[in-house]
């Protein structure tokens, strides 16, 4: 067994090189993709860099499986975790950052407050800053080139409140991060089987969380009239859940391959950082969504 | 463990050591370095006179824009990390970086990121031209087509950082040898580890940045648009929000290599240790509530104008507190001049004089001024060149024996070091005059009263780059036919862990970590 005195330096790898390879091509593809030059590269890249991961992750596990990871390597997996976890905080500050800019700064001023006002109804007279914004300054000047949202998703009031999606969005989401605790404490105790009964109900919730999302999605395009173009109310709406979307099904994603792993018979009480990483991840997510929650939907 | 370096490429396509890795990021850095070089070289010779002689406008642009983002992002970015990669961990007792994997996939991120942003200069529409700063609208609205390589260019890149940046803390925090306490760890250290934390804070904030870019681009959202509800100010604050402490992860890694120089070759330890820790720190926590410095033109509120203004001028006092501390080690010293040294106390001096028209422009009634103007160019050319590319010069004459095994020819260090003196300060203080005069930055061509002080300039510039290719050369003959030298302890007055390694330093290193006491 490794000690502290010999931390394990890996031999040379062809991962990392890949990876990098994998990344340059899909960079390369989105960039040919949005400027119509088709998108097979970006497939390849994306394909490559699926499997480069398959293979690293594969590799970390069997590694640690064979007893090479020291303690003090564990903890730099667990610096590694945290600190990418906190840059995921910062990039879900910047969209939140936007959002309170935009509500309590720029729509105000755009719609005449401050000591700009005059200057400002040069250019946008008939505009009235509101939030949610449902008419956007074009629309009143006239212009269609952002039509604001027929309808909005912010809190219905007390009596439609049991149809509101966001609620039981909320409230599958912030189950799962209790289920998820479960199972964390039942590997702990190395309860294998209600392990994997929580982790699974826990992966079960993440979808259920992401089906409503695409139906509130599927609902607000085809019928509130709410996209990506209905203004800075749609922008801000979709680029914070969805981005938050995106980081569910990873995380459901994640969780998942630890459910596969769990039942192969993969960790122990006190060796189960692919699940624990995981789970702080799934944690993560679950306080955003508190997040939007509250400056998305309800206080809007 | 006991592997040796691989035969062939595949040592370097391959690699987890972190030594290798550091190379390569310093050889990449130094290919940046040349590349964003010449674009500025471009620079200097159109505005060696009015009018438009050698380029196009548009062209000019591209150079202006392509020449900031390769110097910050391609050369002095990769720069310390390569540095940090090569001695952290020698100077912490460790045997490799945290983890050597990850290690090798940021550094290949940037070859694969930086080609994709200069193939822009090829394809049609040209490369990105709206500035370095990226200001929406013109880089939405009217950017060229190529933006969305560009944009994506800039995802990996951030991504590259932020990996390196994990690693690094990851190392400092967690693999010190045996007694290496955090207050017993090197400044080099000790500055890496904040400029990592600020790395893992704000390239997210720039990779949304340029996601909300992409999205106003190509699906018709509208941050940036006041017609849908946006705000083009938005990006601004965005962007400085990244920018300012972008400037601080610039600065702080050249910092901490000062601080390691200047004590050697004034053979007294550093004065003021724990002082010069806590003024990193207080500079980096700063540097998160300053940013709309940078916008005192832009519009805002009276009082945000002014919080900005005097938050701004608080960064002096730990700023002071280092460069006392540097004049102090000196003082009394029994101090020698060799290359490194030279580099360092110009570092010192220049940038001092950079932190001070920095003042000015933090004043915001005189900003408004000197706003967009050569002086701003002037100022942050002093920091940027003089502080963090001259620091950088500095560290690899200081550690180049260590690594190489060979010592460079002293004297043609110094020619270097005087050439690259005198060619900066005649490249770049008309650049102040020119500012305050009321010539705007970023334009291809200007009128006639100009033309004297820009003549100077380019002769300057000139000779600071040739400066740097004799820095190449001198590098290069030392590795190739440099004199050999096996002295552990290259400089007598030097402290620290890898001075206590074999020289050259071998593949691996402390894989028994060392006691430290």
């Amino acid at each position: 067994m490794a000690t502290d005195s010999n931390y394990y330096v890996p031999e040379e790898s062809r991962l990392p090189v890949l990876g990098a390879l994998s990344l340059g091509l899909m960079a390369l593809g989105a960039g040919f993709a949005l400027n119509d030059g088709g998108s097979s590269i970006l497939l390849v890249g994306t394909a490559l860099l699926i499997a480069v991961m398959y293979v690293w992750f594969r590799t970390v596990i069997r590694e640690n499986i064979a007893g090479m990871n020291s303690d003090q390597l564990k903890r730099s997996y667990v610096w590694g975790m945290s600190w990418f976890i906190f840059s995921e905080v910062m990039f879900f500050a910047v969209f939140f950052g936007a959002l309170f800019y935009i509500r309590t700064l720029a729509l105000p001023w755009l719609g005449g407050e401050g000591d700009k006002s005059d200057m400002i109804h040069l250019v946008w007279p008939e505009f009235t800053a509101q939030w949610p914004l449902m008419e956007t300054p074009a629309q009143a000047v006239g212009s269609d080139k952002f039509v604001g949202p027929g309808q909005n998703l912010s809190f219905p009031g007390w009596d439609k409140l049991l149809g509101w999606l966001p609620l039981w969005n909320t409230i599958v989401l912030l189950t799962s991060s209790v289920t998820c605790h479960f199972a964390h404490h039942a590997m702990k105790h190395d309860d294998r089987k209600k392990f994997n009964i929580w982790l699974g109900v826990t992966v079960l919730l993440g979808f259920i969380f992401l089906v409503l999302q695409y139906e509130e999605y599927h609902h607000a395009y085809t019928e509130m009239g709410l996209t990506l173009e209905s203004g800075i109310y749609g922008s801000t709406f979709f680029m914070l859940t969805g981005f938050h979307g995106f980081h569910v099904t990873m995380g459901t994603f994640m969780l998942l391959i630890q459910l596969i792993r769990g039942l192969k018979g993969h960790f122990s009480s006190d060796d189960q950082f692919g699940f624990e990483a995981s789970s702080w991840y799934w944690h993560f997510v679950d306080v955003v969504w508190v997040g939007l929650f509250l400056f998305v939907y309800v206080l809007a | 463990m006991a592997h040796g370096p691989a035969k062939g490429i595949g040592r370097w396509l391959f690699a987890t050591n972190h030594k290798d890795i550091g190379t390569m990021y310093l050889w990449f850095s130094f290919a940046m370095f040349i590349l964003g070089g010449s674009f500025a070289m471009i620079i200097r010779a159109e505005l060696f006179a009015p009018g438009m002689q050698l380029v196009k406008p548009e062209f000019f642009n591209q150079m202006t824009t392509m020449h900031g983002l390769v110097m910050v992002f391609g050369a002095i970015m990769p720069a310390f990390v390569g540095l940090a990669n090569w001695m952290i961990p020698l100077q912490i007792g460790a045997p490799d970086m945290a983890l050597p994997r990850m290690n090798n996939l940021s550094f290949w991120i940037l070859p694969f990121g930086f080609s994709l942003l200069a193939s822009t200069l090829f394809m049609e529409g040209g490369a990105p031209n709206f500035g370095w700063t990226f200001y929406a609208p013109l880089s939405t609205t009217y950017a060229p087509d190529t933006v969305n390589f560009f944009i994506f260019g800039i995802h990996i890149i951030g991504a590259s950082s932020i990996m390196g940046a994990i690693n690094i803390i990851a190392t400092v925090l967690n693999l010190r040898a045996p007694g290496m306490t955090m207050m017993k760890l090197p400044l080099f250290v000790w500055t890496w580890l904040i400029t990592a934390f600020l790395l893992v804070a704000v390239m997210p904030v720039l990779a949304g940045a340029v996601t909300m870019m992409l999205m106003d681009i190509n699906f018709g959202t509208s941050f940036f648009d006041a017609a849908g509800g946006g705000d083009p100010v938005l990006f601004q604050h965005i962007f400085w929000f990244f920018g300012h402490p972008e400037v601080y992860i610039i600065i702080l890694p050249a910092f901490g290599v000062v601080s390691a120089i200047i004590p050697t070759f004034s053979r007294k330890p550093l004065f003021g240790y724990s002082s010069m820790v806590y003024a990193t720190s207080a500079i980096a926590f700063l540097s998160f509530i300053v940013w709309a410095h940078h916008m005192f033109t832009t519009g805002m509120p009276i009082a945000g104008e002014l919080y900005f203004m005097y938050a701004t001028m608080l960064i002096a006092v730990p700023t002071g507190v280092k460069v006392f501390n540097w004049i102090t080690t000196m003082f009394k010293g029994s101090l020698s001049f060799e290359t490194p040294m030279l580099f360092a106390i110009a570092f010192v001096i220049l940038f001092t004089f950079g932190g001070f028209t920095g003042l000015m422009l933090a004043v915001a009634p005189a900003d408004i001024q000197y706003h967009d103007s050569y002086f701003v160019v002037g100022h942050f050319h002093y920091v940027m060149v003089a502080g963090a590319v001259f620091s950088m010069t500095a560290a690899v004459y200081y550690w180049l024996p260590k690594w190489s095994g060979k010592m460079y020819d002293e004297t043609m260090g110094k020619v270097q070091f005087w050439i690259a003196f005198i060619g900066f300060n005649i490249a770049f203080i008309p650049q102040h005059f020119l500012g305050l005069a009321g010539m705007p930055r970023r334009y291809a061509d200007y009128a006639l009263q100009f033309t004297d002080w820009n003549m100077v300039s380019s002769i300057g510039a000139f000779m600071y780059g040739a400066a740097q290719l004799m820095f190449l050369y001198n590098v290069i003959r030392t590795i190739v036919a440099g004199k050999p030298t096996s002295v552990e302890k290259t400089w007598e007055g030097a402290e620290g862990l890898e001075w206590t390694l074999p020289t050259p330093a071998p593949f691996h290193t402390f894989s028994t970590p060392p006691e430290v006491k």
